[in-house]
């Protein structure tokens, strides 16, 4: 599945990372790559953009983007 | 003198420390929250004096932002003798990712591991000396905020200077070790194509498909060999680890920062976010987040315009029995210089430029700096605390509808967008974080739509004329109707001459921080500075040559004339000013304009407080029985040229044509090119006089 597809609160870990030039490049500048684990803290009032949890910090990113995010989830349980 | 560059993530503290190194020595001014220009300041370290740089806060050293860019250049062509690298400890990873990559461009680092105070007090220890050893680098634990961390960091810096260290060399995986040195060798058989970057940086770049540097190669056919052998790498790499060379880049500069990590970090960080997380429960939750952005809008007009305008607060008197509020205090002093002229100076032509054209023009701008300051303030704040970023959050799915995002905010408020006064000239240069060209253009075109501070004089002025009983409502309207142009326009331009696909949005959401008194006083002040030397410098000019225009030539007065006190009218309509504006009637009189007005409004192209006070000129004396003490607002409500309908047309002419002239060379600087200032200038005009006519032909037919 995707990161788009995720709902508020859960955890997953990232299997690859799509898309091309600026912003494939972007997304893995602000450290997501494969294996990173990240959480979907919550959704802006218009389900878009989405907030996530990644390493220690927060970052907001279009549902665009959430779909070239492959992620799995329940590895920890 | 040596030079000092100080690089870092957004939000490390990188402008703070810099604050505190240069002191009050920083000899270029700067749009503060947008790092913007190069600036730089003089310090001494020992003895030893020294240049220090603050580079603009970046994630990352790719092609594909601006500021990146610059970053990246200067520290390559101007050679910096130390860099120093600011670390947010609390997210050293991802910081660290960016010190792997000034590893790479070769240059002695000093690393100031920031913020270090909340950090050990969140459990998070780090070997410091390990962290030396890994990575080949000195590094201090600084506090910047608490001025911790400081004179170490100036002992370590004069260290280095006298015995430069160099860091130890990246390694990446052993895929990409193998591909590099072919294509390295290949690179240096070529030198014009390194210019001064290190050849392996250049290598690992095209790899990463660098977009500055693969322009470069496909613009010269001498570079072939090197395209042929890059192809070469990435079959190689994409063979033996079945992955695209840009993410095996990435994902070894992260491995190192891992791994870094790991060797240095004895006691992980218990989250620094526990507050923050519970702030933004609240401000990005899906219903109350836009309620309070609301209330933070409403807040910020009671602020400003209670603090600048409403209330007394500043006594006139020893006695502290008169008081004043900022803005009244500006126009008693100004109003006071103009009796001092007008009493003092004999020479008439001398009288009316000083009177009229210096200390009048100025002095209604001046009058403006108490409510710009009060608004920067709050901004400052805002901007500060972390809080824009989420109302970027909330806010970018709306925004993108019409062509921008959520970043386009920050420009959009800076301009005036919470319709309490602002500047588009820091708003057009708040557009550099947006890292796609045609956002950013987009944003810069339509930011100047804002009801920025210099406008708002004369709708104080139109609206007290005529619409006393609805001033707020007016106001929401024009406030709305600014929206409406901005938006309306950036849809337009999106699906026109900006076609195309729409950008990554990929922002942080930092953590929320108390602002410093001392921070948000100097931003504040460094942004009202720039109003004020606008005010002193482009608009002086301005209002001076607009005053000769009209008061050049002069004009024979007939006995007639002397008689019916119309010596000053017919003068303005004979100066070089009332030819163009009589000239302009055939046209203007669709939107209800006669010559007065146009003369006002070409003078707006200079800065829109101008109208004000040439109308003021231009009315001055025109009814018979004009008592001299009658505001331009008095004279207006009275005149029988002016009506609700005429007033209202003007309005929305003012708030929507040509941004002004210090706008349009921040649009030049900005963009690089005259092209999209002047296309900036023409199509707003055209925009703001289509709606004047419809306006005022249907108001016609209406009432």
């Amino acid at each position: 599945m995707t990161l788009a597809e995720m709902k508020e609160g859960e955890i997953a870990q990232i299997v690859r990372v799509g898309g091309s030039g600026a912003i494939k490049q972007r997304m893995m500048d602000m450290g997501i790559i494969a294996g990173s684990e990240l959480k979907v803290e919550r959704y802006a009032p218009l389900m878009d953009p989405i907030q996530i949890r990644i390493k220690s910090y927060s970052l907001a990113l279009r549902v665009a983007e959430g779909k070239l995010i492959e992620v799995i989830t329940g590895i920890n349980g | 003198m040596k030079k000092i560059a100080i690089a870092g993530n957004p939000n490390s503290g990188k402008t703070c420390l810099f604050n505190l190194l240069t002191g009050s020595m920083q000899r270029v001014g700067n749009y503060p929250g947008v790092t913007v220009e190069l600036v730089s300041g003089e310090a001494k370290f020992g003895d030893e004096k020294v240049e220090i740089i603050d580079l603009p806060g970046t994630y990352s050293l790719n092609a594909y932002s601006q500021e990146e860019v610059v970053a990246r250049n200067f520290i390559v062509d101007e050679k910096p003798d130390i860099i120093i690298n600011v670390i947010d400890v609390s997210n050293l990873e991802r910081n660290l990712y960016l010190t792997a990559q000034l590893i790479e461009l070769e240059v002695p680092i000093i690393l100031a591991l920031n913020m270090v105070d909340v950090a050990e007090k969140k459990g998070l220890q780090i070997d410091i000396e390990q962290l030396s050893q890994v990575m080949g680098v000195k590094a201090v634990f600084t506090a910047a905020n608490k001025r911790r961390g400081i004179d170490e960091l100036k002992a370590v810096s004069l260290a280095v200077l006298e015995q430069p260290t160099k860091p130890h060399r990246l390694s990446y995986s052993h895929e990409l070790q193998n591909v590099l040195p072919p294509l390295k060798k290949v690179i240096e058989n070529h030198a014009e194509f390194c210019g001064h970057f290190p050849s392996r940086w250049v290598a690992v770049k095209l790899l990463e498909d660098d977009g500055v540097l693969l322009k470069k190669l496909n613009d010269n056919n001498n570079f072939a060999p090197i395209n042929a052998a890059l192809k070469i790498a990435k079959q190689q790499l994409r063979h033996h680890s079945n992955e695209e060379s840009t993410t095996a880049v990435v994902e070894a500069r992260y491995a190192f920062a891992g791994g870094v990590v790991r060797q240095t970090v004895k006691e992980p960080l218990i989250s620094n976010r526990m507050l923050t997380d519970i702030i933004d429960r609240v401000v990005c939750q899906r219903f109350f987040g836009p309620l309070f952005l609301g209330l933070i809008v409403y807040l910020l007009f009671l602020f400003v315009f209670k603090c600048a305008d409403d209330l007394t607060w500043i006594p006139v008197s020893f006695s502290f029995n008169e008081w004043v509020s900022p803005t009244g205090l500006c126009q008693l002093s100004f109003d006071a210089l103009g009796n001092l002229a007008n009493q003092y100076i004999t020479l008439p032509w001398l009288r009316s430029l000083v009177a009229d054209g210096i200390i009048g023009g100025v002095g209604g701008v001046m009058s403006f700096v108490p409510l710009i300051f009060f608004m920067f303030l709050f901004l400052s704040v805002l901007e500060d605390s972390g809080y824009i970023a989420r109302v970027a959050f909330i806010l970018d799915r709306v925004l993108r509808i019409f062509g921008l995002q959520g970043k386009s905010i920050l420009a959009m408020i800076v301009s005036g967008g919470f319709g309490a006064g602002g500047c588009a000239v820091p708003g057009v240069m708040a557009t550099r974080t947006l890292r796609d060209e045609k956002d950013r253009l987009i944003t810069i075109l339509v930011a100047p739509f804002m009801n920025c501070g210099a406008k708002m004089p004369v709708y104080a002025m139109l609206i007290a004329a005529f619409f006393v009983n609805s001033r707020g409502l007016i106001m929401l309207v024009l406030w709305l109707l600014s929206w409406c142009f901005a938006l309306g326009a950036a849809w337009v331009l999106r699906k026109t001459i900006f076609k195309g696909e729409q950008t990554p949005f990929v922002m942080e959401l930092p953590v929320y921080h108390l602002p410093t008194l001392r921070g948000i006083l100097t931003d504040t002040w460094n942004r009202t500075w720039m109003y004020i030397k606008k005010a002193a410098t482009i608009i002086l000019a301005i209002n001076i040559i607009i005053w000769a225009l009209m008061y050049y030539p002069r004009y024979e007065p007939t006995a007639e004339d002397v008689a019916t006190k119309q010596v000053q009218a017919k003068q303005l309509q004979y100066s070089f000013a009332g030819r163009l504006g009589t000239a302009l009637t055939p046209l203007s009189q669709f939107a209800g304009f006669d010559w007065r007005e146009n003369i006002a409004l070409v003078g707006g192209f200079a800065a829109k407080e101008v109208v004000l006070g040439t109308l003021g000129t231009a009315y001055a004396m025109e009814n018979v029985d004009a008592d001299n003490s009658q505001s331009l607002s008095e004279r207006l409500a009275v005149d029988p040229d002016w009506d609700r309908l005429k007033a209202f047309v003007f309005l929305v002419f003012i708030m929507a044509y040509a941004p002004c002239f210090v706008t349009i060379a921040a649009i030049k600087k900005e963009t690089g090119k005259w092209r999209w200032a002047i296309f900036s200038t023409v199509y707003s005009t055209t925009l703001a006089f289509v709606v004047a006519v419809l306006i005022y032909q249907v108001g016609l037919l209406l009432f």
